[in-house]
């Protein structure tokens, strides 16, 4: 395996490996939340912040607790745990300390603990080998290509409300398919890096 | 064998340490110590900060009508606040209009007590008490909804207008991990101090009514507080048209139970929707109700009837019986309580009628 730049890595997370529109990771929270260009900014905020966090997390309780035991199997339900956990802390820190961020993100992080993008990154991390950085840089670029892809819908939903849709297809129904629409025009992007 | 225990031990360890770690959080970020809480500029209170205004005044056995046990998702709790809410959180919006918004109307299981808090409840709402009352009679009404009596302890009284509710405590049960409060209106006279009886309806997978549907027992225990609404008998002598559908049969029941025992003389109508016939109950009451009663009929509306059920009363809802039957709205006065969709259409039926808006009371659930 060619060993690939963390930059690299960052710019590929955003766009050709985009977690929504290349593998369709954190699906639940993008069509609910995607109605507000506001909200889903904030949503997508935390969303960066969280992955950056239980990356750094996730890297150390994999290389320093379970690989030296040979516990690796066990990375699912450990990874969730430590996400959960690391969300909880972060909303009591960010309520007490920084109640301005908590009050703009701080109502999304119990939505995060059960986005799977974040589930997704520690494991692709995992998976495909990632040295540190290049674990960090997956996760933020993941994380930033996650806020891309659900304030465009969001900004494509706003117009959207204009526009008359087939009454079976109103809400999540429109959405998936302009979620659709949105990845093959992403598939633009490929030519630029591969990183799987 | 050993990969099992293995696995088994490093996942209690791990997730011991991070519960450890939370905890710790817990008791110092989490840690807000003592503030004081001021109600009405009148009275005060030392709590523990931290916890949600909602449960901060039911600690101090302040009781703020809830339907969703403070989940952010009935909009019912909302207190006005002074001092000390911080900002409105994107969570409470939905349930807030513009005005509400411009007088500091919060959802108060939303705002956290963090600090000095200074709000505005009304009055009555220290009328409201907390009651461990015994079920003295379960009476099955159809397949699906029971009529329930309770007892409330020697000595101790509940005084609500005819039409408020009353909310009742959901306890643990095996399948229930979480204590909820739900409303019910109150079907007993308000003289009759000692008691209250609901009307509860079976829900599939409700926690309230899978408690009383299929938990709750004569001589048991239950816990209730009120009362809370703005639905309530009007004093005046205007004709009155009462609309309701299924367990909505309560506040009803609980107006007319009231003008019998104190003798009112005024009109009423009383339009009862249900699908079959089988869903109607308490057809010997309402019989007697209208002989008790100087002026009273009941109506049963049946939407779903057939050839073979032999049915001679009013086919259609209960819209259609007053768009049909309800000769002028003008002078006369509407009870109204159902579900939503049913409101909005005899509503609409009733304005239509010429009845003004402002003497159509509801209570949606």
């Amino acid at each position: 395996m060619i060993e690939l730049n963390p930059f690299v890595i960052f710019i590929a997370a955003i766009f050709t490996n985009n977690m929504i529109l290349s593998n369709f990771l954190g699906m639940c929270s993008f069509v609910a939340v995607s109605k507000e260009i506001n909200t889903s900014l904030g949503l997508g905020q935390a969303v960066t912040f969280v992955l950056a966090g239980t990356s750094i997390i996730n890297y150390l309780v994999y290389h320093y607790l379970l690989l030296p035991y040979n516990l690796e199997f066990l990375r699912f339900i450990i990874f969730i745990i430590s996400i959960a956990a690391f969300v909880q802390l972060i909303e009591m820190i960010l309520e007490r300390y920084i109640p301005n961020l908590y009050y703009a993100l701080g109502i999304f992080l119990p939505l995060i603990t059960v986005n799977c993008a974040i589930l997704g990154v520690s494991l692709f991390m995992v998976i495909r080998d990632y040295t540190f950085l290049q674990s960090f840089g997956f996760a933020v670029g993941s994380g930033l290509g996650w806020t891309l892809a659900i304030v465009a819908l969001a900004g494509i939903r706003q117009k959207l409300k204009r526009a008359s849709v087939p009454k079976g297809l109103e809400g999540p129904g429109i959405t998936l398919i302009v979620t659709g629409l949105m990845a093959l025009a992403f598939i633009g992007f490929s030519g630029i890096v591969q990183i799987s | 064998m050993s990969s099992i225990v293995i696995s088994t031990v490093s996942i209690s360890v791990i997730t011991a340490l991070f519960a450890v770690l939370l905890t710790i959080a817990d008791r110092t970020i989490g840690n807000y110590g003592q503030v004081t809480m001021t109600i009405n500029d009148d009275k005060q209170f030392t709590v523990d900060g931290g916890s949600s205004l909602l449960s901060t005044l039911i600690e101090e056995k302040i009781f703020i009508p809830s339907a969703c046990g403070g989940k952010g998702t009935c909009g019912y709790c909302k207190v006005q606040i002074l001092d000390g809410g911080g900002p409105v959180l994107a969570t409470e919006t939905p349930f807030m209009t513009e005005e509400e918004l411009a007088n500091n109307v919060r959802l108060s299981c939303q705002c956290k007590v963090k600090q000095d808090i200074r709000i505005q409840i009304p009055e009555e709402l220290f009328n409201v008490k907390e009651f461990e009352v015994t079920v003295e009679a379960i009476e099955d009404l159809t397949d699906v909804i029971k009529k329930l009596r309770f007892k409330l302890p020697e000595g101790e009284e509940i005084n609500f207008k005819p039409g408020q509710y009353v909310q009742l405590k959901a306890p643990l049960y095996e399948g229930n991990d979480e204590e909820v409060y739900r409303a019910y209106s109150i079907a007993s006279s308000p003289l009759e101090k000692g008691y209250v009886e609901l009307v509860i309806g079976f829900v599939p997978e409700g926690i309230a009514t899978t408690y009383v549907h299929h938990h709750l027992e004569v001589g048991d225990k239950a816990t209730i507080n009120g009362p809370f609404g703005d639905f309530y008998y009007q004093d005046n002598d205007r004709e009155m048209v009462m609309v309701a559908v299924g367990t909505g049969v309560a506040p009803i029941l609980s107006l007319l139970n009231f003008m019998r025992s104190k003798g009112i003389d005024r009109k009423a109508r009383f339009y009862f929707g249900a699908k079959t016939p089988s869903d109607l109950f308490m057809l010997d009451y309402f019989k007697q109700l209208e002989e008790d009663l100087p002026d009273f009929k009941f109506i049963p509306c049946l939407s779903r009837v057939g050839e073979e059920d032999g049915w001679d009363g009013f086919k259609g809802r209960v819209n259609n019986a007053i768009d049909e039957m309800l000769q002028e709205g003008e002078g006369k006065e509407a009870y109204l309580c159902g579900n939503e969709p049913m409101i909005d259409s005899v509503v609409k039926s009733l304005t239509e009628k010429g009845m003004p808006e402002n003497l159509i009371y509801y209570d949606k659930f």
